[in-house]
């Protein structure tokens, strides 16, 4: 009697199926199910419970719908989350999974043959959706023809370098007491750019080394920051009154760490690829990046190091090509290779305390949407 | 009325104080009035009536003295005198402050007064240098960041970027006269001038035409003696001299080749031929059969002598 009140409750909360009957029958093996679990002999008891279960429902939905599929249909104003029973709500979900897979798999059939028949008249195919087709549009994506970012790009900092009035030295140094996986990567990416010199750090504050660092002539000072014996932020000064950047670098491999690798990279200036470098943000960037390496790159050298942007992380990579005619060209990776995102952009040379920050990552602002990006 | 060593007897040794830290070797006194921070019969601030320490308050000293008269009132207990910030100054004052009292407790205030003060020194001089600055991690933004990267890495195809770019570089003319690839410069001459050169480049291509029907019997002599051992190598007699060709081609190139990665149509080639060739090894077929030296087998046989088997 006791059962029997429990499952009249049980079907009241479960009004928005239409075959109470059957809801009945589910309910008791369900019960039975969960009874024998608790004693923890039911293991292949449940089984096979299951496997009725799936097969009576079957049947008596057969002889119920008037669909022809052999599968199961769901009523429109069904949805599993209302199932308490968690066995139950596990084993519709499947259902309704596997419904779905049907119908979708249907769909592209038919869609397929319509394609086949129409032949030449076909509507063209349609272009999934990707995160960069998604990407919310951007106000301050450059126009290649816009002139007024042409004029603030040939009076900015970086006009002398684009002007050809100087050739870029690079300073490069670390925190205090770098680890040595830090001082290799220092090596590798002073091996990697063109004219670059590696100091040690020795706790000299950056305020003090930036002035020291103009006088001698360099344009550029590269911090690389360590925390727990690895490479994790860089700090990127533009040297006379340039702006600063920080980022923060991730993944980074050392050249012995990488497969299949070519010989060391030679003193041969290579070429610059930037790819991806789309708003005004990611211009300066870009620019920045740019100005790094001297002007004329070295042919020869058949050396390439790129800068590729993908949904504000910028990938560093540095190959050796070789055409092997004028449709294929062959790679091969040398030095190292490290990802970066931006973390903040200052206008001048480095000054935490009192400089003036052009853009700071911040992220409850920032990375709201999954589809905006900043670069 | 205060008896100390009663207090002593009973907090000292026997029972419990609750500002006791006792450890292997030492026990010491968390009393935050206690003069030398061990627990001691003289450095007790409760077992001693006459007691004096030195405390500093965001880089201020004072010396605080007990007055037992007020042991009733706690909160009014502790007598407090500001010290000068000068060094001999502030001595000068305790030695005011503390005249009468016993030789320890002077001769510790003095003691814990210095040591305050070049905690002090230091820390002024600490903050004038660099200090780190430490930016709290979020575990899940971490990660969620690590994933992103990953899926961005995906997305980013860089060889692909970078083939595609370094290509057209080369189609636009960056790169000079350094690559002279024969048909591409014939492309762009087709893209700049008219029909006079469609003309032109017809009676070229029938040129080349013409060379890849002829055939030409290069080197072949040497190779084909060294195939006559090689009854396996007999199908390779037509794939071979193709394959030295190309091979000799390729080998003038750099042999970095090897770790390109690339889908060369030409290496295809030669992968399949060899592999079409090496696996045809037992049926020969006609045309090359023609060069199989006559080999004489002999075969020897042995008998068993009868002797032997008699004997078992």
């Amino acid at each position: 009697m006791h059962t029997r009140e429990r499952r009249a409750h049980h079907n009241t909360s479960m009004d928005k199926t239409d075959l109470p009957e059957e809801n009945m029958d589910f309910e008791e093996e369900s019960e039975q199910r969960t009874v024998k679990k608790k004693k923890d002999k039911g293991k292949k008891s449940t089984k096979v419970k299951k496997s009725q279960v799936p097969v009576v429902k079957k049947d008596e939905i057969e002889s119920r719908s008037v669909d022809t599929e052999p599968g199961t249909s769901f009523p429109p104003t069904f949805s599993v989350s209302e199932i308490k029973n968690k066995q139950r709500r596990h084993v519709m979900f499947m259902r309704l999974k596997q419904e779905k897979r049907k119908q979708r798999l249907e769909i592209r059939k038919k869609r397929k043959k319509e394609r086949e028949a129409l032949g030449d008249k076909a509507p063209p195919k349609e272009v999934p959706k990707t995160i960069e087709n998604q990407r919310i549009y951007d106000e301050t994506t450059v126009d290649p023809q816009d002139e007024e970012v042409a004029f603030d790009e040939g009076t900015d900092e970086f006009s002398a370098y684009f002007n050809r009035l100087t050739n870029p030295k690079v300073l490069i140094t670390t925190s205090d007491r770098p680890k040595t996986r830090t001082i290799k990567f220092c090596d590798q990416l002073a091996t990697v750019i063109p004219d670059a010199h590696v100091y040690y750090r020795r706790g000299l504050a950056l305020k003090r080394i930036i002035p020291q660092c103009v006088s001698r002539g360099f344009t550029y000072l590269l911090v690389i920051n360590e925390d727990r014996k690895v490479p994790n932020g860089m700090v990127l000064c533009h040297l006379p009154d340039g702006p600063t950047a920080h980022f923060k670098i991730s993944n980074v491999r050392l050249r012995k760490e990488m497969k299949r690798r070519g010989k060391e990279p030679t003193e041969h200036s290579p070429e610059v690829i930037l790819n991806n470098f789309t708003t005004r943000l990611g211009h300066s960037i870009g620019r920045l990046f740019a100005a790094l390496y001297p002007h004329d790159p070295h042919f020869v050298g058949r050396q390439v190091a790129t800068f590729h942007n993908q949904r504000d992380f910028i990938f560093f990579r540095f190959h050796r090509y070789i055409f092997k005619n004028e449709k294929k060209v062959g790679i091969q990776e040398l030095g190292p290779r490290f990802t970066l995102k931006l973390r903040s952009l200052q206008k001048g040379t480095f000054d935490s305390k009192f400089g003036e920050y052009e853009w700071v990552h911040k992220r409850h602002e920032m990375d709201t949407s999954r589809r905006k990006f900043h670069l | 009325m205060q008896h100390d060593d009663v207090i002593w007897d009973i907090i000292g040794n026997k029972q419990f104080c609750s500002y006791k830290v006792k450890t292997k070797t030492q026990s010491f006194c968390r009393n935050e009035y206690n003069i030398t921070g061990l627990c001691n019969r003289s450095s007790c601030p409760l077992a001693n009536s006459q007691y004096a320490t030195i405390r500093e308050e965001k880089g201020q000293c004072f010396l605080y003295m007990k007055v037992i008269e007020r042991a009733a009132f706690p909160a009014r207990m502790w007598e407090k005198v500001k010290l000068s910030k000068n060094y001999e100054k502030a001595l000068e004052q305790i030695d005011e402050n503390l005249i009468y009292w016993p030789r320890f407790i002077r001769h510790k205030c003095k003691q814990r007064f210095t040591k305050i003060t070049q905690y002090l020194i230091r820390i002024r001089k600490l903050t004038l240098k660099r200090q780190r600055k430490l930016v709290p991690l979020s575990r899940k933004v971490e990660k969620r960041e690590k994933r992103k990267e990953e899926k961005a890495l995906i997305a980013a195809q860089l060889d692909n970027a970078i083939e595609k770019e370094l290509l057209e570089r080369l189609k636009q003319g960056t790169y000079g006269d350094i690559y002279n690839f024969p048909i591409h410069a014939f492309d762009k001459a087709l893209e700049k001038q008219d029909e006079e050169t469609e003309s032109e480049e017809e009676d070229e291509e029938e040129g080349d035409d013409e060379d890849v029907g002829q055939k030409e019997f290069v080197a072949e002599d040497e190779i084909e003696e060294s195939d006559l051992s090689d009854f396996e190598d007999m199908d390779n007699l037509k794939g071979s001299s193709d394959e030295n060709d190309e091979d000799e081609e390729e080998n003038d190139d750099d042999e970095e080749e090897n770790y390109y990665n690339e889908s060369s149509e030409e290496e295809m080639d030669t992968e399949a031929k060899t592999k079409i060739s090496s696996k045809g090894k037992a049926p020969l077929k006609g045309p090359y059969r023609k060069k199989r030296a006559y080999v004489e087998i002999e075969y020897e046989q042995e008998t068993e002598p009868a002797s032997k088997n008699k004997a078992t």
